[in-house]
């Protein structure tokens, strides 16, 4: 590894180094840390395991095991500007939320776990978001929306940039 | 039923219900500055015990018994961990409660911080919950400046960090000690107990992990005192020394095909159909209900005609429900399909199993591999009856599991198919009339991309 060429910058790096006295070993700082990256960059490229691994004195290995188990963490490329999660499971799921889906697929011509060419949505399903009373729900980055309808979708599609 | 008062949902109407400035007003940390002075940690366990409560986040163990479990005269450290990972579906009181009430919340906490002699508490918080993120956040912002939290807290001898920890999407991080693993920097792989977390947890300390609605249970229980606990909810079977009871207040969520879905409390015991009808205002479009999920996806489901089961911790379990589960109620219409219930079921299960134990693993995905089959017209009678051994076969029931997410993967294929069976083979023998066999070999084959989603089609606007 370069060490001229850092990726994290020392921003994201104190940021992670600050949540140390906060637990007993270094490694429970690996969620944490992949959340902070996957902040500032959209995803976790395999250099940043790397450094984020140096940091918390880890082989890369350790922290690629913890990220690749968890779905929520991207490494090819960054997730678009707006990440939405549709909510399939069975509350959404009986009062539309797959329609729903479907419709956010034609409209944007992408599949779940994809992104827009243009770098605009990233669009996923999610097993439950826990807004089961409001069904169908949707999360679009940390925003909650919710009774969905394909009018108000359409609506939304637009105001994402 | 009897009018009754909400006491967990008693601030979530007021305007800022979420700041310390609001739940001060109401009342709220007085029970922490009462007991922080005239109780030593064991009273607080005691009253804990005395009051039957039981763990709200879905197996119902008896909260002070937990704690109990705790290594007399430990050198330390104890951590307490906060599961705020809800994620079965159909599951939303805990969101409702940290959005709106937090200080309820936190104030249990550190309760029970006292009574277990923790140090270090943690909220593992769902990464889907932002709001709820940013609303805990502040509350514990303002708890440590009101010297809530911090060391010397009200200027005793007890200090307590707390510290948030976000999930990343996974439902086994519910399972306490995929929590701890997680927690740990690891994959959320449950761990093999005994040990249980009480004697070596997160860490490798004695730790404790109880539910967000129990904490808030709790900080009721210091203020009101084990009696007012017990004035409601069903009492234990004469005859049966084991049984606790099921004591105290509940929140039961409702959604599915309902007039007014949302978060309600009662006490424990109230029928479902009461939940449905005085609650829920209704099945919507007049229809009437066809299943019911009781207390979450895991739990299976309750029929038309067992909707007069009381939701306490026994009840949904006389009538082959896997529990209460966490009380959350989804309910379906006589116009839905108990295939697509199962389809949606098998598909969560599968996606969520966490690859650990083979049975749960392989289950799980066969199980939907089968249902998808059936769903396209493609079913054969006998699948059935390989989904129910499957069913009987995966889970710490039959004993072939580390956790019980297999078991709440089995409960629905077990009470869909045994108390629907007529649907299952009314939509088999329709949609495959001239029984096509699907040899094995070909069913492996089919649907090789195991597609979960819509096909792509070109965009609308294009």
């Amino acid at each position: 590894m370069s060490t001229t060429e850092r990726l994290l910058t020392d921003e994201v790096r104190e940021s992670i180094q600050a949540l140390f006295p906060r637990y007993p070993t270094r490694q429970a700082v690996t969620l944490p840390a992949l959340h902070l990256v996957h902040e500032q960059f959209g995803y976790v490229p395999p250099q940043a395991v790397v450094e984020i691994a140096e940091l918390l004195e880890l082989a890369p290995a350790q922290v690629q095991d913890t990220l690749s188990f968890y779905g929520f963490f991207k490494q090819d490329k960054p997730v678009g500007r707006t990440r939405v999660w549709v909510c399939r499971s069975i509350a959404c799921s009986a009062r539309g939320g797959e329609e729903l889906l479907e419709h956010l697929c034609a409209r944007l011509g992408i599949r779940p776990g994809e992104t827009t060419p243009d770098g605009r949505v990233t669009l996923e399903f999610a097993e439950c978001l826990g807004a089961c009373d409001f069904a169908p729900a949707m999360l679009a980055n940390e925003t909650l929306h919710k009774n969905l309808t394909k009018e108000k979708i359409d609506e939304l599609i637009d105001s994402w940039k | 039923m009897a009018h009754y008062e909400p006491v967990l949902l008693a601030n979530i109407h007021k305007k800022d219900s979420h700041t310390l400035a609001v739940y001060e007003a109401g009342g709220g940390y007085r029970a922490l500055r009462r007991v922080l002075k005239e109780m030593n940690p064991q009273d607080v366990v005691n009253l804990v015990r005395s009051s039957n409560l039981r763990g709200r986040g879905g197996a119902g163990f008896p909260t002070g018994l937990k704690w109990t479990f705790l290594p007399e005269g430990h050198p330390g450290p104890v951590y307490f961990c906060v599961n705020a990972d809800e994620s079965e579906p159909g599951t939303i009181v805990n969101r409702v409660q940290m959005e709106f009430d937090p200080h309820q919340v936190l104030e249990g906490t550190i309760l029970s911080c006292y009574a277990t002699g923790a140090a270090t508490a943690y909220v593992y918080l769902r990464y889907e919950y932002p709001l709820c993120y940013r609303r805990m956040q502040a509350a514990i912002d303002e708890c440590y400046q009101a010297g809530y939290l911090g060391k010397n807290i009200l200027n005793s001898d007890f200090s307590l960090e707390m510290t948030i920890h976000r999930g990343a999407a996974a439902y086994v991080c519910g399972e306490e000690t995929g929590l701890i693993e997680s927690l740990e920097g690891k994959r959320a792989w449950p761990r093999i107990k005994p040990p249980f977390p009480a004697v070596e947890g997160l860490f490798r300390k004695p730790t404790v992990v109880n539910n967000v609605e129990t904490m808030a249970c709790v900080t009721h229980i210091a203020g009101r005192g084990a009696d007012w606990f017990k004035s409601m909810g069903t009492p234990p079977e004469p005859g049966n020394p084991r049984d606790p009871g099921s004591y105290g207040p509940k929140l039961f969520g409702l959604s599915g095909h309902l007039n007014r879905p949302g978060v309600y409390e009662a006490p424990l015991g109230i029928t479902c159909r009461q939940l449905i009808e005085e609650f829920g205002g209704g099945v919507w479009h007049g229809r009437r209900a066809k299943a019911v999920v009781p207390g979450g996806l895991s739990t299976g489901l309750l029929t038309e005609a067992e909707l007069d089961t009381p939701m306490d911790f026994s009840g949904p379990g006389k009538v082959g429900c896997l529990g209460l589960g966490t009380g959350c109620v989804v309910v379906l219409d006589e116009t839905y399909s108990m295939i697509d219930f199962l389809l949606n079921s098998c598909r969560f299960f599968a996606h969520e199993s966490c690859g650990q134990c083979t049975p749960c693993r392989e289950g799980t995905h066969w199980a939907l591999q089968m249902l998808r089959r059936i769903k396209a017209g493609r079913g054969r009678l006998k699948d059935l009856d390989l989904l129910l051994e499957i069913g009987d076969s995966i889970g710490i029931i039959p004993g072939t599991t580390i956790c019980g997410l297999a078991d709440g993967a089995a409960w629905p294929i077990k009470n869909a198919i045994n108390k629907f069976r007529n649907e299952f083979e009314d939509h088999i023998i329709q949609t495959n009339p001239d029984g096509y066999m699907v040899t094995e070999p070909v069913e492996a084959l089919e649907d090789p991309q195991q597609r979960d989603w819509p096909a792509v089609r070109q965009p609308v606007s294009a």
